[in-house]
């Protein structure tokens, strides 16, 4: 692996790719990483998109894209990646297309998509190597349709079908695990909130081939309930604070790109979101705060046990 | 050309091979699995430069499909009944994307209960997706139709993709002769795939299947799409007589048979209509002036041929190897809606018969001819008939009788083990 153009803050692109004036909501995390992913990956890519927030990126006769977009279902976008993927293979083979004129897949769906409906699709897709990146924008809840709880909906939180004293009573999917026990070329977290470490990934990914997945947080005002001008505050936080874990995997190993020490309490994540509001009144849940504490210190504690 | 006795699967493979198609996406399913075995088959050969690729279901697959197509290749796919269904979204989504390619269902009847034999109820939950719809009766029509199929699907005015069916077990294991075109041929009817504008690369990038705001853009879109099936039907009869010079085959919109002064008709779809074709020779015998009009295209509806063909008829018994639960046949429900005030139309009888592959006997076509003639005279259309025999309520009757017997004994004998 060659070394990284990314080395400092100043190395990121200054041109950005992705047009403006979308459907997005004011904040949105995903978007924000979506930006940065769009200006290192550049624009000889083809997005198939399943269904989800950013199906609204491209609205008849719109879209930031200067690439390409294909918007497949909510359950299938792998398989569309797959077929897009085969034809361009068998053209260039064919000689019906210049090598030149080729393109990289990306698929793009939300974490009801990567997490749920289309797991059976990342499953198959993975299981025949396929030469895909998966972007997943994680915002920990059905967020198209008003944030109900999804399988990455994190335990605890306010949704909008999970609107009880405990808040949602599952426990977020472990989807960078499932991804990684099945080998594929690559898989990393990133956040909009670290740019350079996303960019440093990014790059990476694009430079594969294979099944590689991008699995970006994306902290949700709407969804999260919280004023869209602390989305960059509550990205730095949920690093900081060590519940999203910047990771990549690559040749077998897990690396963890940023390692925060000393870590900062949970809490301070939790109460700066609506969504976990019932947790600090009317009365405070020290029950769900400390189990939440410690998933978080023991998912540390097996990776870097000397701290 | 050459002459091989081929099953219906084995000649809807031939149809893919010969139209040089470059993408199969599959997934196995009864009765459909053999197509795919034998394209998978002559890849592994190198008979056939395509790429194959087993999805981990048809959902998947047809979403593999149309976006193979959509990128520029000529893709081919297969499945049956419960596959069709799990792909219906799909269905409904790739059509939308313009992007021709071939679907060949072999039916099957639907679950509950699941069973495995052919009906129609299927390839009919496929009427409304945007799909064009052929329907074969016979091995050589299932080799044909694939290779109109394309032509039609790539028309110019067209662009949809398209459903070839033929009748699980009775045409997708049934051993016919059948002529398979030289592949010169074939390349003069249906040359290479032009994908026009719907295609991906890098210098020209495009935005496909994105979504719409409000009702006018997605009238608009869907507006299209009904337009362009309906320019099917004369593409078709261009397609068609293409093919005629080509190979000498004509297949026509609607198959017809004895219907020049016929006085009742049969109208029905696929295999089961060769039933027909026998019965109405029969029947001819016997002094009855009988005919069979049997639609190959079902969408687009040929509604004009259907009204000139059965113009002057008295009578029509429209036998639907499908049911719509607690309406009836569709095809009759089609017919109705095509003939309703045509001046002197015929007076439609409906039958449900054929369903999970069940029989329709010769007798039970002269009852049809029958209970139809007397429908014309009297000017009354009796209430639909669910085809089913006193011999057959009996065998059902026989297997509740050993069903209970069996529960009844285990009941018995489980007592028997807990006592004390």
């Amino acid at each position: 692996m060659s070394e990284t153009i990314y080395r400092r803050m100043s190395d990121l692109p200054s041109t950005h790719l992705l047009g403006g004036g979308t459907a997005m909501c004011a904040g949105c995390g995903g978007l924000q990483a979506l930006h940065q992913i769009y200006d290192v990956l550049g624009t000889k890519t083809v997005f198939v998109n399943a269904a989800g927030c950013m199906t609204l990126l491209s609205v008849y006769p719109f879209t930031p894209f200067r690439g390409s977009w294909l918007y497949t279902a909510m359950a299938s976008a792998p398989a569309g990646a797959q077929g897009v993927r085969d034809a361009l293979d068998i053209l260039c083979d064919k000689g019906r297309l210049p090598r030149d004129e080729d393109l990289q897949v990306v698929t793009l769906t939300g974490d009801g998509a990567a997490y749920g409906m289309g797991l059976s699709a990342t499953s198959g897709a993975i299981d025949r190597n396929l030469d895909f990146l998966y972007i997943c924008y994680d915002n920990e809840g059905y967020g198209n349709t008003g944030q109900q709880s999804s399988p990455a909906t994190p335990h605890g939180a306010h949704t909008a079908t999970a609107t009880g004293p405990a808040g949602h009573s599952g426990f977020k999917k472990d989807l960078f695990g499932i991804w990684v026990a099945n080998r594929p070329a690559y898989v990393a977290t990133v956040i909009g909130t670290e740019p350079l470490d996303l960019a440093r990934k990014i790059e990476k990914a694009a430079k594969l081939s294979g099944p590689r997945l991008i699995l970006a947080l994306a902290p949700c005002p709407t969804g999260w309930d919280f004023d869209p001008q602390q989305a960059a505050e509550i990205g730095r936080l949920a690093v900081r604070t060590g519940i999203f874990p910047l990771k990549e995997y690559l040749d077998g190993r897990v690396v963890h790109t940023k390692v925060k020490r000393p870590r900062t309490p949970v809490e301070e994540y939790l109460r700066a979101q609506g969504r976990f509001q019932h947790l600090f009144e009317p009365e405070r849940r020290q029950d769900v705060l400390d189990a939440i504490q410690a998933r978080v210190d023991a998912y540390w504690e097996h990776w870097d046990p000397s701290h | 050309m050459t002459r091989r006795l081929l099953t219906g699967n084995g000649a809807a493979a031939w149809g893919a091979r010969l139209a040089d198609v470059d993408y199969v996406p599959a997934f196995p399913i009864t009765p459909q699995t053999e197509i795919i075995e034998q394209l998978g088959a002559w890849i592994d050969a190198g008979e056939l430069p395509a790429r194959m690729v087993t999805l981990e279901s048809e959902h998947s697959m047809l979403t593999a499909a149309g976006a193979a197509a959509a990128t520029g290749v000529r893709v081919f796919t297969a499945t049956s009944s419960q596959g069709l269904l799990y792909a219906m979204e799909m269905l409904y989504t790739v059509a939308g994307w313009r992007a021709p390619f071939v679907l060949v269902n072999v039916s099957r009847a639907l679950a509950a209960p699941v069973t495995l034999e052919t009906d129609h109820n299927d390839v009919l939950a496929a009427r409304d997706t945007g799909f064009l719809q052929l329907h074969c009766a016979t091995c050589q029509e299932v080799l044909d139709s694939v290779l109109l199929a394309y032509r039609l699907a790539e028309h110019p005015r067209v662009r949809l993709p398209a459903i070839v069916n033929l009748d699980g077990f009775t045409l997708s294991f049934t051993r016919e002769p059948v002529e398979i075109p030289e592949p010169a041929v074939v390349r003069r009817f249906l040359p290479g795939f032009d994908p026009q504008s719907v295609r991906f690369r890098a210098s020209e990038p495009v935005s496909q299947a994105v979504a719409v705001l409000g009702g006018t853009p997605y009238s608009y879109f869907r507006y299209e799409m009904h337009r362009a099936t309906e320019q099917a039907i004369a593409a078709f009869e261009e397609v068609a007589a293409d093919f005629e010079r080509a190979t000498g085959r004509r297949h026509a919109a609607l198959e017809t048979h004895r219907m020049n002064d016929a006085e009742i008709a049969f109208v029905m779809l696929g295999s089961f209509a060769t039933k027909a074709v026998d019965a109405v020779d029969r029947l001819r015998e016997s002094g009855v002036r009988a005919g069979l009009v049997r639609p190959r295209l079902v969408r687009p509806w040929p509604a004009a041929a259907l009204r000139e063909s059965l113009a002057g008829v008295r009578g029509v018994a429209v036998v639907d190897q499908n049911l719509s639960m607690g309406k009836g046949g569709i095809l009759h429900a089609e017919l109705a809606s095509t003939l309703y005030g045509v001046p002197d139309a015929p007076v439609l009888t409906s039958f449900i018969g054929g369903l999970g592959g069940r029989n329709i006997a010769p007798e039970e076509f002269f009852q049809m001819a029958s209970v139809t003639r007397e429908a014309a005279q009297t000017g009354q259309a009796p209430e639909p008939r669910l085809l089913f025999t006193a011999q057959e309520l009996r065998e059902v009757r026989r297997l509740q009788g050993i069903a209970l017997a069996e529960r009844h004994e285990t009941t018995h004998s489980g007592a028997e083990r807990s006592a004390p």
